[in-house]
């Protein structure tokens, strides 16, 4: 168990090492931010003056060199556009992707696994196929398209639900969160759901398939013809068989929300994460796009670590079949 | 669409002398209407509260609510006595201002001769140091009274100034944020994030990128025309959610309505579009730097040295059409690469050019180029409104001259450094100037100048135009006292530039608001958003 943790966790500084060289040699290709951060009646001096203080004449290498020592030395730099801390930036903006990341993933658990679970059992009945055209739409509407059509229908039409914002936030320490007031919990239920709707539409058809191919399976029959109970065949025997892909691809797709919820932010303005780059990309702010992207790559491995790990927990095959 | 456009025109107007009306009349009925609660959204936040750190319109717009200048603009954009009660122009490199006695920081400090000179040196030492370039010293004569030495002659002093923000000595030295907010590595100043001044607003809460509460200043010198005591200003990046939270009701206002959602703003029996001129000009200029075309077909020669070439394209650019198509109307013809609003327009060469494409064809041909060359056109794509759309339709008048121009739009952060000097990596590029003094001046000493890296002029002139004469009449101007023989000279000057051609203006953009009918609201071409003389019934 701990040989396997650790070479995982090998693996994982090793691909953040690479993430951010990618990530830095991208930003350093989006332009640069004097655009910005220059009045239009700005001097050439008063340019250059700028480009050496950002450092942006120095060879590609050596900003590397220099973003790495810094970023070892616990030192994220300085946002060129808000002249705040990267790490404060981010540590603000995460509570907000975190709870929505959260709220969305309660909404993909409470929907999609009965959902599926019932398609899996039933799958040739009404409602069962009913379902499923309906999950059609969930995979292939693209999530503006979505958070657009919810806003226009609860928010609009019937006035029932806020279209941007966040609601009132409480301070605990420095995680501010929306989910103690009533006005947050209103704002975080539309982009929530939005975000929600793929993952939803993805685990109903991702479980009936699963449980479908279990109830064909050996032990299943086996089950039966020893004169079990139905409910028993599926909710206790089938359902296990079932768990360990549909725990990974909730794990993974986590990692999504969290890290790709840009869409889904920029239409609700909520004030997360994926704002915060888009912002940055605006503005061409190199530190807080390069640190961002390293974070994704440090939230991806942490959660794929994380469900690595839980395996063994579900399955003891797992750990059985390392040694 | 004809038919609810007139109607959308009336209202505007019925919109524009409702303002001018309410202006006058509500001052003294200011106190018998209920204060109010006022909720606004924009595309973007101002990224920093530091008044000193960096020149930008959104961040003026928001500072100019709490903090003050020594002169301002009123509703009707002239200037006014603010923190400063007269100024007069003792000889011709010295000014005088006379400071407003017993105007108190909303922290409770008196502001005095020693705020104004900080905030000088503290503002040359930052990003809105252009602005403030013209001064070469201060004086203290007493408390209350100011002399500026100016570097030469400078007649518009005043005009400069209504962006400098005054800041208190004492808080600044408090809160060690003597020095503006930069963008090194190194200061990250208490005045970024929290702002302090003599204004009719304090910032009582604030989520840099979410959200702005502004509430009432109850110690203010002035009287506000309007009634707003409290109000939010929210970030929505997404226009779509933009125009759903003003529909919805959630906010009372919001800027940077889609041309193509205003007719369902209008539509809205409760709603209305607010909108007037932005000070900002869009205009095509040419490369005549070089000898050759480096993004185009042409690599022995420019063609767009010939005169006639570029008369030939200025007629054959249907500005009305743009208009008309391409702006939904939001935008205004111009013949000037400068608005209607700044000092030193003068209407009759600001008139649109009349387009006449057989005439252009003639000239083309005379010019040697009946079949015309290829150019690439570089434009932005995320900074003015339908910019990428306006790029496009300039490439298909063009294309009836046979000049073939491929539109390249970006975004203005790669379009930047690619256009923008030192390099002036273009061959034919899109542009848009806002001169933030409402004069000519600011315009020729920057862009129309011949370029000279020595004395910055002519730094921001991407297309390289030059003539001798005008760079004359740049500096006569620039040192002349009596206003009458100015603007003659800033006209003169334009003659030469509108005859050269150096410049293809375009338009001049609007604002688009939407705003709640129960509101009215004051547009200033600057873009700010001056809450002081916003009614909510």
């Amino acid at each position: 168990m701990l040989n396997y943790a650790a070479s995982r966790i090998v693996q994982t500084v090793i691909v953040l090492l690479v993430i951010s060289f990618i990530a830095f040699l991208l930003v350093a290709n989006i332009g640069d931010p004097l655009a910005a951060l220059l009045s239009a009646d700005a001097t050439v001096n008063e340019r250059m003056e700028l480009v050496a203080r950002l450092g942006l004449d120095q060879p590609i290498g050596t900003r590397f060199l220099h973003f790495l020592t810094n970023l070892l030395q616990g030192d994220f730099g300085l946002s060129y556009r808000t002249q705040d801390p990267v790490a404060k930036l981010i540590i603000e903006r995460m509570p907000a992707t975190v709870e929505l990341a959260f709220v969305s993933l309660l909404i993909t658990i409470a929907i999609g696994v009965p959902a599926g679970i019932y398609c899996g059992v039933n799958p040739n009945s009404l409602f069962g196929r009913f379902i499923m055209l309906i999950s059609t739409a969930g995979i292939t509407l693209p999530n503006f398209v979505v958070g657009l059509l919810l806003i226009a229908v609860f928010s609009v039409q019937l006035g029932l639900l806020p279209s941007f914002g966040r609601g009132d936030v409480v301070k605990l320490g420095f995680w501010s969160t929306g989910l103690l007031s009533v006005s947050g919990w209103r704002a975080i239920i539309l982009p929530a759901a939005t975000l929600s709707t793929f993952q939803v539409a993805f685990i109903i058809r991702m479980l009936r398939t699963q449980l479908m191919e279990v109830g064909m399976s050996e032990h299943i029959r086996f089950a039966r013809a020893r004169g079990l109970s139905e409910a028993r065949i599926w909710y206790v025997y089938a359902i296990k068989n079932t768990l360990l892909p549909v725990i990974t691809m909730l794990g993974l797709q986590l990692g999504n929300i969290i890290a790709f919820s840009v869409v889904t932010e920029n239409v609700f303005a909520w004030p997360g994460l994926g704002s915060l780059f888009l912002q940055s990309i605006q503005a061409a702010d190199i530190p807080v796009i390069a640190i961002y992207l390293i974070f994704v790559g440090l939230v991806f491995m942490v959660i794929n670590l994380v469900v690595e790990l839980l395996y063994p927990l579900i399955d003891a095959r797992v750990l059985r079949r390392q040694s | 669409m004809s038919i609810s456009f007139s109607a959308f025109k009336r209202r505007l107007l019925l919109g524009t002398m409702a303002v001018a009306l309410a202006v006058p009349l509500s001052a003294p009925l200011a106190t018998t209407v209920r204060a109010a609660d006022f909720k606004f959204a924009g595309p973007l936040d101002a990224y920093t509260l530091d008044p000193h750190a960096v020149s930008n319109t959104l961040i003026f717009a928001v500072l100019a609510n709490v903090y003050e200048p020594l002169v301002r603009r009123n509703a009707e954009q002239k200037i006014e006595a603010a923190l400063a009660t007269e100024w007069k122009q003792v000889d011709g490199t010295t000014w005088e201002f006379t400071l407003r006695q017993g105007v108190k920081f909303s922290n409770g400090n008196l502001f005095n001769a020693d705020d104004v000179i900080f905030s000088l040196t503290r503002g040359q030492a930052g990003g809105i140091k252009a602005n403030l370039n013209s001064i070469s010293s201060v004086e203290k004569v007493d408390d209350y009274k100011v002399r500026f030495k100016t570097r030469a002659v400078n007649p518009i002093l005043p005009n400069q100034l209504t962006n400098w923000l005054i800041m208190d000595k004492e808080w600044a030295e408090a809160n060690n944020a003597t020095a503006p907010g930069a963008a090194n590595n190194a200061t990250e100043t208490f005045a970024n994030r929290n702002a302090m001044g003599t204004g009719p607003y304090v910032i009582k809460e604030r989520d840099p990128g979410v959200k702005t509460v502004f509430a009432t200043n109850p110690g203010w010198w002035d009287k506000k025309t309007g009634n707003v005591d409290n109000a939010t200003f929210f970030v929505i990046a997404n226009p779509s959610t933009r125009v759903s939270a003003l529909i919805s009701g959630e906010v009372d206002m919001i800027d940077g309505v889609p041309p193509q959602d205003a007719e369902r703003i209008e539509a809205d029996p409760k709603l209305h579009m607010q909108a007037g001129p932005d000070l900002r000009t869009i205009y095509l200029q040419p490369d005549l730097a070089r000898d050759n075309l480096i993004f185009g077909s042409e690599k022995t020669k420019n063609p767009f040295r010939e005169l006639k070439v570029r008369q030939a394209m200025e007629l054959a650019i249907d500005t009305g059409a743009i208009q008309k198509r391409v702006m939904r109307n939001f935008s205004v013809p111009v013949g000037l690469p400068i608005g209607k609003e700044v000092n030193g327009f003068d209407a009759a060469l600001g008139a649109p050019v009349k387009p006449d494409v057989d005439k252009a064809k003639a000239l083309m041909k005379e010019a040697g180029y009946e079949n015309g060359f290829s150019v690439t056109l570089d434009c932005t794509n995320d900074r003015f409104m339908n910019d990428e759309a306006t790029c496009l339709a300039v490439a298909a008048s063009l294309a009836r001259i046979n000049v073939k121009v491929e539109p390249r739009a970006q975004p203005t952060a790669k379009w930047a450094t690619q256009v923008n000097p030192p390099e002036y990596n273009t061959s034919f590029s899109m542009l848009g100037y806002s001169p933030n003094t409402y004069d000519a001046h600011i315009f020729l000493t920057s862009i129309a100048a011949t370029r000279d890296p020595k004395t910055g002029l002519g730094a921001f002139n991407i297309g390289g135009y030059s003539n001798p004469e005008v760079d004359k009449l740049i500096d006569a101007i620039g040192k002349e006292t009596d206003q009458a023989k100015r603007t003659g000279m800033i006209t003169d000057a334009f003659k030469l530039i509108k005859a050269d051609v150096g410049f293809i203006p375009l338009h001049q953009l609007n604002i688009l608001w939407g705003v709640k009918d129960n509101v009215t609201v004051v547009q200033p071409a600057d873009l700010a958003y001056p809450l002081r003389y916003f009614t909510v019934k």
